[in-house]
């Protein structure tokens, strides 16, 4: 009961175990965060119906947003990405990612970029003719340890041509 | 050279009474183990409530060694999503992000597209042959929170597996060596 081994045994498990705990805590203290963003689609490039019968199009955005409220001694990184969202027929939902990047920093969460999609916009099937979508940015904030989480913004009222071009 | 007699002579001293009773008593640690490992399958939903990251794929958020916890509940699969799916005739599961989703208005069913972080192009050459979406009954879970390192213990006894033999072998002896 008295022995080194023992002794060196219980101490090594009561903080393991407190160590645990507290990075189990971490992942509930944080509250205060106002992330903001907007986002322009400032032309579309182009808009087909490809060989295999999916629409695609192709879109210039700019993407402004400022995260930086999100970061705290236990973050990571941000992920940060935009999706279209919409409806068709067979589809109650479609989301389709455009674009991502990671930021690694504080200093990178308030940004502003001009890029055409990173991926590329099909849909299943040719609906996206005069097609009204969200454009939604996520985020997902990845702890150094413990738990993730995620939010965004859903901004509406963006729309697709009547005609291919 | 003392230390070899003295441990021969502790394993001539042994006792039968004193041998069941630590072979019962190690089968309780390895039973309340697996009890626990079961209550988390429930707990979280998934039959994998840990997985230990592989690749460097989702670099550099997950490292190869780190652990991610999993949780699969009924909520509907959404972009963004980190989940850990596994492809038809593959043992190994994979995680990744979901970048697509489409949810058919009737059936409720997905198609699910994912793609690794730092990978350049989403996933569909990792899928089967002639497989274009994952569907729900692929994907295991999704990553709810993170323990860096820990995993590399894992890893490092999966690829040498000499290391847990030696192990094993040393607790063996260790449980057989003590005199309580």
């Amino acid at each position: 009961m008295h022995s080194f081994g023992y002794r060196a045994n219980s101490l090594l498990t009561f903080a393991v175990t407190i160590l645990a705990f507290m990075c189990a805590i971490v992942s509930f203290s944080f509250s205060n965060q106002t992330p903001s963003a907007q986002i322009q689609i400032l032309n579309i490039n182009w808009f087909q119906k490809q060989p295999h019968g999916n629409d695609e199009v192709s879109l210039t955005l700019n993407i402004t947003a400022d995260l930086q409220s999100l970061f705290t001694w236990n973050t990571k990184q941000v992920f940060a990405f935009v999706a279209a969202e919409y409806k068709t027929s067979k589809n109650s939902l479609n989301q389709v990612s455009l674009w991502d990047a990671i930021i690694p920093e504080k200093e990178h969460a308030k940004f502003w970029i001009q890029i055409s999609n990173k991926y590329r916009f099909i849909d299943q099937g040719y609906n996206l003719r005069r097609k009204d979508f969200n454009l939604t940015l996520h985020w997902h904030v990845m702890p150094k340890t413990g738990k993730m989480f995620a939010d965004k913004i859903v901004m509406s009222g963006y729309s697709l041509p009547d005609a291919y071009r | 050279m003392g230390w070899i007699g003295e441990t021969v002579d502790s394993i001539k001293s042994i006792k039968i009474r004193q041998l069941l009773t630590q072979a019962v008593t190690l089968g309780m640690i390895v039973t309340s183990a697996l009890i626990i490992w079961k209550a988390m399958m429930c707990v979280t939903g998934t039959e994998s409530p840990v997985v230990v990251v592989l690749s460097g794929s989702m670099e550099p958020a997950f490292q190869r060694g780190d652990i991610l916890f999993l949780r699969m509940t009924k909520d509907p699969i959404r972009t963004g999503e980190i989940v850990v799916f596994k492809i038809d005739g593959r043992d190994i599961p994979i995680v990744h992000r979901v970048i697509e989703v489409h949810e058919r208005k009737t059936t409720g069913k997905v198609d699910v597209l994912t793609k690794g972080d730092n990978n350049d192009v989403d996933d569909i050459g990792l899928y089967a042959d002639g497989q274009m979406w994952l569907h729900r009954h692929h994907i295991m879970g999704r990553a709810v929170g993170f323990l860096p390192y820990v995993g590399w213990v894992t890893i490092i006894m999966t690829e040498k597996p000499i290391i847990k033999y030696l192990l094993i072998g040393a607790m063996g002896l260790l449980v057989i060596t003590s005199k309580d």
